[in-house]
Order: structure tokens, then sequence, then C-alpha cells
């Protein structure tokens, strides 16, 4: 756990920690790639910290854990969102879905293979919050929703709109990618939705 | 983090009534901002009371042609509504350019508006911060001042000392939109509830700027209602920010304006990335009412709002480049809004 790394200003590294009322923590029921998991967390844990932590998902990243980079990045309750800025507790019944769990074992979801088909990554750091971002994306299109940069908010909008490039920079642009994989994500996205790109 | 007792109670008046009793308490939206705030220390409370699946996530038509919309609609289905798309781009608009679709999907029409400024010295615990830690003074009177305040500040250079300095920034971009919509706030508090007109909602430094908003302990906004628009009203926003996207706004301009026979009808202007509030620009509004739609009727109602600016020096340079860049936004944004100008 994390908790003891993000106390607040005033606080001295070795004080004694005391002892905690039980309201502190809570028992909650989630659904991790498909998979029911119950538990009890201090309130104070995010969804991030549970998955790495506590559950040994480590496919969602902590990059900034200020919700300035995406790299956490999973799918809650089937849409994209940053589990670094989620309260474990206040999710509780939530189903979620990592990089890890879009495919089935030894199987690849479109996206990621949309990823290793155009070369879209080099460390690979931020690749499963892009991957979920991805997803999520390409589902906020099929459902409609225009971007900061659709030109008329009151046409349709359709995946021959919605996935220029353009559009596709200014919909993943909640994902950094410190290598600069840019130029190869956006084409990856562009194809896993069908795209010619 | 400071550990702290989460509540998710049955209903809203119960969360009211909860946050109400505990001095130290706060309600939990999307918690984009608050959760943040916990890490950084910003915010140490003893209570959190999780108000996400207790407001209502419905947009809903009023009777009068107007929207209501419930606390909890998140940012992005709230952009992506037809009748808002259709009706309110002005609001679409802000909305599309704040933060990203992961925060978006999370981010509520309740909290938003009630984000807290993004002003670094706020943000670090470290520093004094009026605002964060009331009478510690103000780190940002000849710091950073870049993403600060050029409206509603003194007209003379703020004592950095003196306890109700504060030149933060209101960052919502969704909150410059509502303002210019003359939105009203439908509010549940432990007295019951009433109805604040958005532009009242958000506050001035005055003698406290620890206060955001208008609103006491325990009050929580359940719906925002849009008014309908008069027929042949177009509306847009304008942001100008450091990177074409995922930043905060420099500058902005909401304007929602009518014209007929040439002349400016109708207008409604908010500025957004200058004042501690979202800043509804009534002298221009009353400079351009009835006056030709022309970019020099545009330009002479900016300087008319700018006269009373006082841009704040900073040793990033100040943010005196806040004068033109508004300027040009506000003119940009009204001769777009009236191509037959």
């Amino acid at each position: 756990m994390s908790n003891s790394s993000t106390s607040g200003v005033g606080s001295v590294g070795a004080q004694p920690v005391p002892a905690r009322p039980s309201t502190m923590d809570a028992e909650i029921s989630l659904r991790v790639d498909g998979e029911v998991r119950r538990l009890t967390v201090d309130t104070r844990t995010t969804l991030l910290d549970l998955l790495r932590e506590r559950l040994g998902n480590t496919s969602p990243k902590k990059g900034c854990d200020h919700g300035q980079c995406g790299a956490c990045t999973v799918l809650l309750d089937g849409e994209r969102a940053l589990t670094c800025l989620a309260l474990a507790v206040a999710y509780d019944g939530a189903e979620i879905t990592t990089a890890d769990g879009l495919a089935p074992e030894g199987e690849l979801h479109p996206v990621q293979q949309a990823f290793l088909d155009r070369d879209a990554f080099q460390c690979g750091y931020c690749t499963p919050g892009q991957i979920c971002s991805a997803v999520g994306v390409l589902d906020e299109v099929g459902r409609g929703w225009p971007s900061h940069v659709t030109e008329d908010l009151t046409a349709d909008v359709s995946v021959d709109t919605a996935l220029t490039h353009d559009e596709v920079a200014e919909r993943m642009s909640g994902n950094l990618c410190r290598c600069a994989a840019y130029v190869n994500i956006v084409p990856a996205v562009q194809q896993a939705g069908g795209v010619q790109a | 983090m400071k550990p702290f007792a989460y509540a998710r109670p049955g209903s809203v008046a119960e969360a009211v009534r909860d946050v109400t009793a505990e001095p130290n308490a706060v309600f939990l939206a999307g918690g984009t901002n608050l959760v943040d705030h916990l890490k950084l220390g910003v915010a140490r409370p003893e209570l959190v009371v999780d108000v996400r699946t207790l407001t209502s996530r419905e947009v809903s038509d009023l009777p009068d042609g107007g929207i209501r919309v419930g606390a909890s609609v998140t940012n992005s289905e709230l952009a992506a509504d037809r009748r808002v798309r259709e009706r309110y781009p002005v609001l679409a608009q802000a909305l599309l350019s704040g933060a990203t679709g992961q925060l978006r999907n999370v981010a509520t029409t309740g909290g938003n508006p009630l984000q807290r400024t993004r002003c670094v010295y706020f943000q670090d615990v470290t520093t004094a911060c009026n605002k964060r830690e009331p009478g510690s003074g103000c780190s940002a009177v000849g710091g950073y001042t870049r993403y600060h305040a050029v409206l509603g500040v003194p007209a003379a250079l703020p004592d950095a000392t003196a306890p109700e300095t504060c030149t933060a920034t209101h960052p919502s971009d969704m909150a410059v939109a509502l303002a210019a919509l003359d939105a009203q706030v439908q509010v549940l508090g432990p007295a019951g509830a009433r109805t604040v007109p958005f532009v009242d909602l958000h506050r001035l430094p005055g003698d406290d700027p620890s206060r955001d908003t208008v609103l006491e302990h325990g009050e929580l906004i359940t719906a925002i209602d849009l008014p309908p628009l008069p027929a042949g009203v177009r509306s847009a926003y304008r942001k100008v920010r450091d990177r074409a996207s995922y930043a905060f706004a420099l500058v902005s301009v909401a304007a929602v304006v009518a014209v007929e026979d040439g002349q400016v009808a109708d207008v409604r202007i908010a500025l957004g990335g200058v004042a501690h509030k979202p800043w509804r620009a009534t002298r221009a509004e009353q400079a351009l009412s009835g006056r030709p739609a022309t970019v020099d009727s545009y330009r002479a109602a900016v300087a008319a709002e700018l006269a009373g600016a006082q841009p704040q020096p900073g040793i990033d340079g100040g943010n005196g480049f806040k004068i033109p860049l508004l300027t040009r936004a506000l003119v940009a944004t009204l001769r777009d809004l009236t191509p037959e100008a």
C-alpha cells in the first residue's frame, strides 16, 4: 500500500501510526477482468493501488498518480476512467476491465493487435493505459459522442468522421507517451476502428 | 493521506444530514479533484460522504423549454446530449474543451463547478496560501502568475501577507458557459432547498479567500437548470491554452448573442481564466447592447470590460499578456457568431 507515502504535510516519516477506528476500513466486492474479488480495504485506497498492490494486476501503471498521464486507465463499468483518482470504496460492486482482461487468455483484443501491427509503442509503460483508452474511444465514437475538434456538433458522429487523425489525437490526449510513439498510436487506433490509415 | 471515514447514505437528504453533522465532512461525487487533494494534503476531511449514486443522472425537459441536468450527469454524457449540442452549443463546447475523455467520464455536473483553483501554491502545502490555510498569506504575489487573475483583483499590487489576498482563478470551462447561459443551481441543504443563480454561486475572495462559493456547509448541488434561449440566439465557447488539448485555460470566452437588423439584440458574455470566479462581462454586455454588430463595437466592448483589469507582475513575466489575448479571443468569438456583421 502506498498510503504512507502520500500522507499530508507536517507528517514526519517515522511517526508512529495511531490505531484507526474500524470505520476507516470497508468491505467491497469488485468484478475484475471477469473474476469477482471481495476484499477489505482502507478507505484511502485508490482503485489503482487496489489493482496493483492487493490483486497483483500490474497492467494499469502508476505514472503520475495525479490524473495527468493516463497510464492507469481501465474500463470502469464499461467506460474509460483513471484508477488513480478513484477511491476503491466508492466503486463497490463495479466491473473493471484492465488491459490484461480485454481478451481471453492467449488471444489479443483488436486494439492490442493494432498496437502490435503498427508498432505503436516503444518502452511500453503507457501502453496498457493507451489500449484501454483506445477501447473506450472506439466505444464512445460508436455511441455518437463528439469531441473538442468535431466540426459540427449537431451532425451525427460516426467512425468516418470521428477517427480522423485530429479526432484520434484529441480523443486520446489524456494518455501521455514519454517515448512519443504518438505517430504510430494514432494509426493503430484508426486501424482498430476499421479506418484505413 | 490522512485517514477518513467513508459513508454512502441511502438518500440525498441523509447525505446532507451527515455532512451537516460533521464540521470536517465533505461530499464526494466524481472525485477527480477531491481525491487528488486528499493525496496532496490540501483536503483533510474526517468524513467523506459519497453522493455520486444518490443525485440524479438524468437530463430532463423543463416546462419552460429549458432542461434540468441532474448533479450526477457526467461531463461526457452532458456534452453528448442532443439537446445540449443543438440548443446550448456553448456548453457542449466548453465541456469538450475541458480535461480528457477519462476525466469527463467521471466528472459530474454538480462537482465540476465546485472544483478548486489549480493555483500552484494552493496545491503545494509547503507554501503560504490564504485559500488553503486562511491567514497564511499569498505566495502568488510576485510568484508564478501566468494562470492568475486580472479581473476582480485590487487596483494596487496585492499585499502578500494580508489575509484577504488571493489572485487565483477558477479553472472550470463548464462554469464559464453556465454563467453565460444564466443557469440556475438547485441546492439542498440543512435548511431545505433553494435556487441560486449560477452567476452568484461563485464569489470573489472578499475577506475570506478560502470560500469559493456561497454554499454553506452541508449544502449540496442536486441539479443545474438551463433556461430556454430565445430563437435566433447563437452561442460558442473559445478557449486559449498552452497546448492544443488537456490544459487549463489561459483565457476563455463564452458568448451567447443574437443580432437583429444588424444590431446586437441580446448578448451574454462570460470569461474564464481571468478571475476568482467565472466572470460575467456585464460592462461589455452593456457596451454592446443595441449597438451595431461590428468588430469595432466588439473591440470597444472588450475595452470597456478590461478598463479595470489589473495584470499581476510575476517571476514568470506576469500575466499582462492576458489583456491582448482576451481582447482577440472575445472579438473573434463574437465575429464568428455574427458572420453577417
